[in-house]
């Protein structure tokens, strides 16, 4: 394709081919300071194609294919470029991905273990994972976690964070503008705005953590912690994993594991400081 | 019309993972995972002494368990074998 990119993230090698230059000029700019590895083969291909050639220029609407394609989905007008390009990065690995177990979750890091954040869109675990890895935490990923289904460990997928509406004011507030991509407004999932994850998180994405806790968080409502029981655990991954039927075997005998060893809890708060606090209270009683 | 016979799927056929309350049970045949309560993994495990029909189950279940009644065990364990068989982790023996 006319412009074209590579990029790593934990271990995923995507090439990247776009119709327009800006999609691309963007992703550089918030991939800048991931490590480059244009030898190896790429993993996952990523394609940001106009469906007719005069709509390269003429109200320009980005269609998304790759290896793997959504056959209904809509294009994005070319201001959402970015956008485009993250959600195929994210549907390339979803549906093609088999080395690891994969979950819909995102992940921090202290101490070489890890605490896993699974739960849909809406449910913060994306804004929780970027506002702890401000903090004293290694960010891991806002949206994918992989699991080795030979050692157990979590691997990061450390993407430029998806901040989503309220949780873009939160994390301006923090952090070094620069760190910020592009205000993508009025998208079909609301106001986006990407965050470059911390230069420590990107140097570290290749080491493996061990999991030490498994939380299901839910946005709204009063501080609350329940205990769940490992076939909860069990059910609740196993939807929030994309790979899971895929993987046979191995991811069966990788999730039993990881609920076994794992405890595993629901978490509701009224805020990000709330459910901040709620992290770090489970994490100390886990980890003692 | 007697209960039917079932046996149990063959050796190594199915993983079988106690997780809690739940039991996961993995069918290397079918690739499928099913996920299970009280009293499938004990007929499954019942089943792993020789084919039988629901009254001979519930009679190997009845030392395990405290069922009230002869008859309404049997008439559990029958139910539970049809859907075992349905999910095809018991075949017809």
């Amino acid at each position: 394709m006319r412009h074209r990119t590579r990029i790593a993230v934990g271990p995923v090698q995507f090439r990247i081919g776009s119709d327009w230059a800006p999609p691309i000029a963007a992703l550089k700019r918030l991939y800048a300071g991931y490590p480059r590895d244009t030898d190896r083969p790429a993993d996952a291909t990523v394609r940001l194609f106009a469906a007719r050639p005069w709509r390269r220029w003429l109200r320009p609407s980005v269609h998304i294919g790759g290896d793997f394609i959504v056959p209904d989905a809509l294009p994005l007008p070319l201001s959402m470029g970015l956008l485009a390009a993250e959600m195929g990065m994210n549907l390339q690995v979803a549906l093609g991905w088999r080395r690891h177990m994969l979950l819909h979750a995102s992940a921090v890091a202290k101490d070489g273990r890890a605490v896993i954040l699974s739960g849909e869109s809406g449910s913060g675990k994306s804004t929780l994972a970027a506002l702890l890895g401000e903090g004293d935490w290694r960010l891991m990923g806002d949206e994918f976690t992989l699991v080795d289904p030979g050692s157990g460990d979590a691997l990061a997928f450390p993407r430029a964070v998806s901040l989503k509406n309220e949780a873009i004011a939160e994390v301006e507030a923090r952090v070094d503008p620069a760190r910020l991509g592009p205000l993508l407004a009025g998208t079909p999932k609301g106001d986006i705005r990407h965050l470059i994850p911390r230069a420590d998180a990107i140097a570290a994405m290749h080491e493996p953590v061990r999991p030490a806790l498994l939380l299901f968080p839910r946005f709204g409502g009063e501080p609350a912690i329940e205990r769940i029981g490992e076939g909860e655990a069990f059910v609740r991954l196993t939807e929030a994993s994309t790979n899971y039927i895929a993987l046979g075997e191995a991811g069966f005998a990788a999730l039993t594991r990881l609920v076994r060893d794992t405890p595993a809890f629901t978490i509701s708060y009224p805020d990000s400081a709330s459910g901040m606090t709620i992290v770090e209270q489970l994490w100390t009683e886990a980890v003692r | 019309m007697a209960d039917p016979f079932y046996r149990a799927a063959g050796e190594g056929e199915l993983r079988i993972e106690p997780l809690g309350e739940l039991t996961a049970i993995f069918d290397r045949r079918s690739m499928q995972t099913h996920l299970v309560t009280q009293p499938i993994p004990e007929i499954l495990a019942a089943l792993e002494k020789g084919p039988g029909d629901a009254a001979t189950l519930a009679a190997r279940l009845a030392d395990r368990f405290d069922l009230d009644g002869e008859g309404d065990a049997v008439a559990i364990v029958a139910d539970r074998l049809a859907e075992l068989a349905a999910m095809g982790l018991v075949e017809p023996a």
